[in-house]
């Protein structure tokens, strides 16, 4: 199990990913793509652990359009970063949280660095798979990097909404 | 002028300790080169031919007396004495090192002033009219909602890693001096139906390596709704614009392969979800940010508030040369706004001194509110001045070697600093531009040209705006050597349009020249009074370009100088 920024604190991570598609399922908590998920549902459904849903950088508006009747059925979503100057996965983030209202665990992996928590975190991010050989610990801290920013978050109005307002 | 309250100056200061933190990791070898090198940009930092440059945002032109003080104060602790206005409303410091960067930034934060967002792909620094506010041809001022932009494009989470850089300019007047037509997006506001200001958002436009006029994406959109119409815009562009290829990542390339009614539908259907959202602008926020805006304490002048000058001053006629082409009307009556050229026959186009810096600040405090503005053209310009005072300013202005009588003039060179400093250059950019300058010298004979802009790029980046020159030189690089390309035509405003290119491309040496020739067929075919433009378009291209090339055909002259001239690199 590699290491998970959870919720602000670093955990363990029980969860695999299903790297072949045709592969019988594993045991424990499990990552499937799209295709698998639309594929092989019903053996998906009857799997012991949690299922997640794995989206990768290029999923459209209308990829999730599609699923979002079955959102509610994943403990976890992870979007893949392959590079973290591909920010495609913060407008998916905020289409999950906002327009469909997702509310479980959106998890970032991929190439996830210290300098994108903070932005990840506000678009609705909560777990983070950060890039292997990247300090944790220290990238905690990231989690601080401002404290009112000025447009809306997962969290909170806009800054102009709360202005005087202590 | 926005006074930053302490949510604003906290954003600021933490921003500084994120750098700060971020260039330590980096010098630690946490962060590597790939990944410090994104983060550094969207900071303003670049590591070019000389030296690193910091790129300081002057949001929305404006820049107050104490910040201009503290500006020549990094110019002579950490850099060479002086900086450069960019066409952006940036000032850039060629002469830094990176680790004294935090330090600079931090002291910058003092009078609220930053790096942020300043390069990188992200939504840069949002420009404006240097005559906002106080134009008489303006209906609406902008500069409330230009804060309210800034704020909102201020690590914007959703747009921090953009498919390429996103440009936004914002005008209220009804001529565009904001390049609306060739940015991002260009928003014109006007009264909409029952008077509340409407934004035109055009979208789609950009110079550089494929110049594109934007397109009409709405025509009438109410204030309250920009910052959700706006995300609607990026959202489209962050999912669908191209990451594979550098050259085709802007907002234009996307619109036009999607076609304006298929893009149009996808932002109204992104737009229909955001729209009456939480980023819709409160009249609370409006009238708060405009609070900050309202004209200052302006005395109550006639008119016909003649200037203090007397007929015995021998100075007389040099100082009507310079209100001539200096002084621009006011809303107010009264006053007046005063540009101060940057562009002294020999100096970098742009480039301020420390000395300078201080002294525009000065004169901001004595004939004004304190306050400057930076223009599209390099130049800065005095917001507020008194008529009566304007012989008292010009004298000023000219000891401070501010005075330069060429605004709007052919030597009023646009130019980007060039291969001397820039890393993307492909040609040197400043020499071009002082042989020029020292080839039309004369006043008489600029004064006589009349209205003339030339932008010179050294590179297709287009940094220096050269599609829009009424002459455009763009610097380019074949077998090793500078050549620079011509083009005529092209022109800002609200029939802004690319140049039309006039041939094949010159050696360095020939560049006067060559205007010269230009130049001697606009004087030859001109009508009486009629601009370079206006012949332009009476009589096209094809005369200009027979003039210039015409020993070409003869197989003389040119072509030697060429090979004298070659500057292998």
């Amino acid at each position: 199990m590699s290491t998970l920024i959870k919720n602000g604190v670093i955990v363990a991570d029980p969860w695999t990913r299903l790297a072949n598609p045709d592969a019988a399922l594993p045991e424990g908590d499990l990552f499937v793509p799209l295709t698998v998920w639309h594929t092989r549902k019903a053996a998906l459904l009857s799997h012991p652990a949690r299922i997640g849903l794995w989206l990768e950088t290029e999923t459209l508006p209308e990829d999730l359009a599609g699923i979002a009747a079955d959102l509610s059925r994943f403990a976890a979503i992870a979007i893949y970063i392959p590079r973290f100057v591909d920010g495609r996965g913060y407008s998916l983030a905020r289409l999950l949280r906002e327009r469909y209202r997702y509310t479980g665990e959106l998890r970032a992996v991929g190439d996830v660095l210290h300098d994108q928590l903070f932005a990840l975190w506000r678009v609705g991010f909560d777990a983070w798979a950060l890039k292997e050989g990247k300090d944790a610990q220290k990238a905690l801290q990231a989690f601080a990097t401002f404290r009112n920013p000025y447009q809306a978050d997962t969290t909170r109005p806009p800054l102009f909404r709360r202005r005087g307002s202590p | 002028m926005y006074r930053y309250d302490d949510y604003d100056t906290a954003l600021v200061v933490e921003r500084v300790a994120q750098f700060r933190d971020q260039v330590a990791r980096w010098q630690a070898g946490e962060l590597t080169e790939d990944e410090f090198r994104p983060l550094r940009l969207q900071n303003g930092l670049y590591v070019q031919r000389q030296a690193p440059m910091l790129r300081i945002a002057v949001p929305y032109g404006m820049l107050s007396s104490a910040q201009l003080r503290s500006l020549a104060y990094v110019a002579r602790r950490w850099d060479k004495g002086y900086g450069h206005f960019t066409t952006r409303h940036n000032l850039q410091f060629n002469w830094l090192k990176i680790e004294d960067c935090p330090d600079i930034l931090a002291h910058l934060a003092q009078v609220n002033m930053h790096a942020i967002q300043t390069s990188g792909n992200c939504i840069r620094n949002i420009t404006t009219d240097p005559f906002a506010g106080i134009a008489p041809d303006e209906v609406i001022n902008p500069l409330p909602l230009a804060e309210i932009l800034r704020q909102w494009s201020t690590f914007h989470p959703e747009f921090a890693f953009l498919p390429r850089k996103f440009k936004i300019a914002i005008s209220g007047a009804r001529e565009d001096r904001i390049l609306g037509w060739f940015n991002d997006i260009g928003l014109r506001l006007a009264p909409g139906e029952e008077g509340e200001p409407c934004f035109s958002v055009i979208a789609g436009g950009g110079l550089g390596r494929t110049p594109v006029r934007g397109k009409l994406l709405k025509a009438s959109l109410p204030w309250r709704h920009i910052l959700t119409y706006l995300e609607a815009i990026l959202r489209v562009f962050n999912l669908h614009g191209r990451r594979d290829n550098l050259y085709k990542a802007r907002l234009k390339i996307l619109v036009e392969a999607l076609g304006l009614p298929e893009f149009t539908r996808q932002v109204e259907a992104e737009w229909q979800c955001l729209k009456d959202g939480p980023a819709t602008i409160t009249q609370e926020e409006y009238d708060r940010v405009a609070a900050h805006f309202h004209p200052p304490a302006y005395r109550k002048l006639p008119q016909e508030n003649k200037e203090n000058c007397r007929p015995q001053d021998q100075d007389r006629e040099e100082f009507a040369r310079w209100r001539a082409r200096a002084v621009h009307a006011h809303k107010q009556p009264g006053y007046a706004a005063v540009t101060l050229s940057l562009k002294s026959p020999g100096q970098a186009p742009g480039d301020i001194t420390a000395e300078q810096m201080e002294a525009v600040a000065d004169l901001a405090d004595r004939f004004g509110f304190g306050e400057a503005r930076s223009s599209q053209e390099q130049n800065l310009i005095l917001p507020d001045v008194e008529r009566r005072s304007l012989f008292a300013l010009w004298e000023a202005a000219r000891a401070a070697g501010l005075a330069t009588p060429n605004v709007g003039l052919l030597t009023d060179v646009v130019c980007c600093p060039g291969g001397e400093l820039c890393d993307l250059a492909n040609a040197r950019s400043v020499p071009v531009a002082n042989a020029i300058q020292a080839r039309f010298a004369d006043l008489d004979r600029l004064f006589d040209l009349g209205d003339l802009r030339l932008n010179i790029s050294g590179c297709i980046n287009a940094c220096s705006h050269h599609h829009v020159g009424h002459i455009g030189i763009l610097g380019v690089e074949k077998n090793n050597a500078e050549y620079y390309q011509i083009t005529l035509g092209g022109r800002s405003g609200n029939a802004a349009r690319t140049g039309e290119v006039i041939g094949p491309s010159f050696a360095a040496a020939d560049i006067p020249d060559v205007l010269e020739q230009i130049i001697g067929v606009f004087v030859a075919r001109r009508a009486p009074g009629e601009t370079f433009l206006a012949t332009f378009d009476r009589i096209g291209l094809a005369p200009f370009k027979e003039r210039v090339y015409a020993d070409h055909a003869h197989g003389t002259g040119r072509r030697r100088n060429q090979l004298e001239t070659e500057t292998p690199r």
